[in-house]
């Protein structure tokens, strides 16, 4: 059971060959069983996501179930659900019941899919490693000495490690892709706008975007054609039409111009990794693709910008957490300024704490033009690069990340050198574009991740590509040991 | 540029997160480097670049001026770590 794709457990149930309870029970079994290693985890409500799973069954065969009724999904535990903890990975917000669904999970709600439970991410989704969480790090499946990436990295192990068949997750810098590419599973960010950031508790509101995560492309289309789509309670949600995602899915790649930028094959690539990028690129062409070389001149300016605009947009989004209304409280303020202060800094984690600091000086008086502004005029540049590629080619592929997944640890105490790990999706986000990760090779048993990256709306491109590459190759049907000799 | 250890003392009180002076010392030297990284962007010519604020140059869409949510307070502040009579409870901030 735990090893089919969401599109085969969806034609399953249709066929009555289980139920989605029986899937739901299969899926909850082997959480008991083997969270313990991956700690993909932070909250499970078992009773509940079985109810659901009945109520399904009953849409099921009454002939009102839509494409994901029945399906269980496991959710960033940074998407709030009305009467389930919402712990965004901190203390601050340990005791957060949210009296709301995030539209996204109102969405799947009304789909009829499972809420299998809410997974660990890095504090506030700031992290490339998942070990910034208040509830200790995920392990990715293939080496629990490894770290699954992050901030989605709950969700990526939980994926790998056929603990659930798909899951959410959000990404502001390469949260989805970088953590897909570790476990070696296909996730998608979509267009900045695409799918509605009402009720994930932000972070960075100009990088945001949610987005799937799931083994095939073909299962990230199912779970984008539920996420997508215009909220009128998120101001920055867009009204571009949505499309039929799977309905592209495969379209041949005849004719697609791909574009291969010389800067992100440069120095800090490892170099098995990009081997196993080469490959992938050749399997593209070999499928009727043509490969451009192109340049994205100020690549070199995405990190520097984005440890600008990141923290600055996430000192003004935490200002909120203020021991008053909601979350952390310290004990015994004495007054006001001591009860903001004092719950800011036992709430918060160190990384969280460096951000906002970062962010408050960027936007102080006297260093605002200097730095946010400053920030703002080479975000502009960075996407001008991307538009100026995009008149010669349809698509770019690249790296994910600059090497497989590291040990835990390993950064942990080198910030700077965590940052270096997003190099190649923060400009993706900076941009605005959609971007995804999908399997493309191992590197002494660790996933390598290929990323493409769309134009603007060109999640259905995307898709596509994505797909046919898996239909040619096998990377994303590999499961790790622990995974394959787990509980049945 | 370094960063003195009395500008990350004012950044902290501008952010209200309280730091132990250990904590200072500490955050002073990562944000220094973290601000020397960021430091590369001082280089590049900006003149006559359009700073941008959202990625699709997207601006903020208006809708009627009507009441379109109901009042939630009860549930609301059910959560929250001190309320009484509607109100939320702080420390006595008037003497």
């Amino acid at each position: 059971m735990h090893t089919k794709s969401v599109a085969q457990l969806v034609k399953g149930l249709r066929e009555r060959q289980f139920s989605s309870a029986e899937v739901t029970r299969a899926y909850l079994d082997r959480i008991d069983a083997l969270d313990s290693q991956y700690n993909s985890f932070i909250t499970v409500d078992e009773a509940a996501a079985l109810a659901t799973a009945k109520a399904a069954d009953a849409r099921l065969a009454n002939g009102t179930a839509h494409a994901l009724t029945g399906i269980p999904i496991a959710h960033k535990d940074i998407f709030c659900t009305d009467g389930m903890r919402t712990s965004c990975g901190s203390r601050m917000l340990d005791n957060f019941v949210p009296p709301y669904d995030a539209t996204v999970i109102q969405r799947f709600k009304s789909a009829g899919a499972v809420l299998l439970g809410k997974t660990n991410m890095d504090e506030f989704a700031m992290g490339s490693s998942n070990e910034s969480s208040f509830y200790g790090p995920a392990h990715n499946p293939w080496g629990t000495d490894l770290v699954p990436g992050g901030s989605s990295g709950g969700s990526a192990a939980a994926v790998a490690g056929l603990l659930a068949p798909a899951a959410t997750g959000t990404d502001t810098g390469g949260s989805i892709r970088q953590p897909a590419a570790f476990c070696g599973i296909t996730g998608l960010k979509p267009t900045y706008g695409r799918v509605s950031r009402l009720g994930i508790v932000a972070f960075a509101s100009s990088l945001d975007q949610a987005g799937p995560m799931a083994r095939t492309a073909e299962d990230c289309a199912l779970l984008l054609n539920t996420m997508a789509g215009h909220d009128p309670l998120d101001s920055t949600s867009s009204a571009v039409a949505t499309e039929d995602y799977s309905a592209t899915l495969g379209n041949d790649l005849q004719g697609l111009r791909i574009g291969v930028p010389t800067e992100y094959f440069g120095e800090g690539l490892d170099t098995a990794t990009g081997e196993c990028i080469d490959q992938a690129l050749k399997e593209l062409e070999s499928q009727g693709a043509t490969l451009v070389k192109v340049s994205l001149p100020h690549s070199a300016l995405a990190i520097p910008t984005y440890y600008i605009i990141a923290p600055a947009e996430a000192s003004t989004n935490l200002a909120r957490f203020d021991g008053v209304r909601y979350g952390y409280r310290c004990d015994n303020p004495v007054d006001l300024r001591d009860l903001y202060s004092r719950t800011r800094q036992e709430g918060f984690g160190e990384e969280v704490k460096r951000r906002i600091l970062v962010g408050t000086y960027a936007l102080s008086a006297g260093y605002y033009d200097a730095y946010y502004k400053k920030a703002q005029q080479t975000r502009r540049l960075i996407k001008q690069d991307f538009m100026h590629c995009f008149e010669q080619v349809d698509i770019i592929a690249g790296p994910t990340a600059p090497g497989p997944a590291f040990a835990l640890g390993a950064k942990s105490n080198d910030p700077i050198s965590m940052y270096l790990e997003d190099v190649y999706t923060l400009a993706v986000n900076l941009a605005g574009l959609p971007g995804m990760s999908l399997p493309a090779g191992f590197v002494e048993g660790k996933p390598v991740g290929l990323q493409l990256i769309g134009q603007h709306f060109g999640e259905a491109r995307l898709l596509n590509v994505a797909h046919r590459f898996q239909q040619a190759t096998d990377w994303h049907l590999r499961t790790p040991d622990a995974a394959a000799g787990g509980a049945r | 540029m370094a960063i003195e250890r009395g500008e990350i003392e004012k950044i902290a009180e501008l952010s209200g997160i309280c730091l132990s002076d250990e904590e200072i010392g500490q955050v002073t030297e990562r944000i220094t480097e973290i601000l020397q990284m960021v430091d590369q962007l001082q280089a590049v010519d900006t003149h006559d670049v359009e700073p941008m604020a959202n990625p699709l140059d997207a601006i903020q869409r208006l809708r009627p001026d009507e009441v379109t949510q109901a009042n939630r307070r009860d549930a609301f502040q059910a959560i929250a770590p001190a309320v009484d009579k509607g109100l939320y409870l702080v420390p006595k901030v008037i003497e």
